[in-house]
């Protein structure tokens, strides 16, 4: 399956367009990362666990988003975006969403 | 009094720890920037001009969440009463940006180009008030790669 965040895919024709999928992912982190996290914020620096947790939950919203894709028929997801936000304190949503084509 | 020794004690581990590891982590991203200048990245949709044909594209990212130490957030404090540049942030995320680049980059040692690179920012536990506690910034891209 390919994935772009352009247009199109480079080097190949689209032939369907079957319409926008969307994966998302709410996760929070145990409470021993967060304390970790906080005895980080007097020394600065990055927050692994925090990167780890996103990165994790980042991949399983593309793997949501790639089987919708797949379930419409689709070998392509164009245009990808991604948006974060926080819901609530340590836990954070990630959305992903696109648009499913077929390409030749 | 003692309330005293404690905003001392932190200030002082934040101060000389903080400006240590953003020492260490700036020498490190100018060295692997260096290395991976070879890697044509752009923010523009279409592929740069180049004859071979292209064999497949993938979607790459990479991310960092970054933290201010406790020194730059009095410093950071002072500079709201006062107003004007808070230097402190700005090399903080100035840094996290740099760093999820050179990871989306890693990410992909076989690729020709690099296209439409997109950052996004966003502070993922917010301090109170004004403050921010940490920032995450996610770099994404297509990875374009040419027949061998």
């Amino acid at each position: 399956m390919f994935l772009t965040n352009t247009e199109e895919v480079p080097g190949k024709k689209i032939t369907t367009f079957y319409g926008v999928v969307s994966g998302s992912t709410v996760r929070a982190k145990h409470a021993g990362r967060d304390l970790m996290a906080g005895i980080k914020n007097v020394f600065g620096g990055e927050l692994k666990g925090y990167t780890e947790l996103l990165q994790e939950s980042r991949d399983e919203a593309i793997d949501r988003m790639k089987s919708q894709a797949k379930q419409l028929g689709a070998n392509a997801v164009v245009n990808v975006r991604f948006s974060t936000s926080s819901v609530a304190a340590g836990a954070s949503e990630i959305y992903v969403y696109g648009t499913a084509v077929s390409v030749e | 009094m003692e309330q005293l020794i404690i905003f001392g004690i932190l200030i002082s581990l934040g101060y000389f720890f903080g400006r240590h590891a953003e020492k260490k982590h700036y020498k490190s991203i100018q060295e692997r920037e260096k290395h991976w200048l070879q890697l044509p990245t752009t923010s523009s949709k279409y592929v740069l001009e180049d004859d071979r044909i292209i064999d497949h594209c993938d979607l790459v990212n990479g991310s960092m969440v970054v933290s201010v130490d406790y020194f730059k957030r009095i410093l950071a404090r002072l500079r709201n009463f006062f107003g004007g540049n808070i230097q402190s942030y700005e090399t903080l995320i100035d840094r996290a940006r740099r760093e999820a680049v050179l990871r989306l980059k890693e990410s992909c040692p076989e690729a020709n180009q690099v296209i439409n690179l997109r950052l996004e920012t966003s502070s993922i536990t917010k301090g109170s008030g004004k403050q921010i506690g940490s920032v995450e910034v996610l770099a994404y891209g297509t990875a374009v790669y040419f027949c061998k």
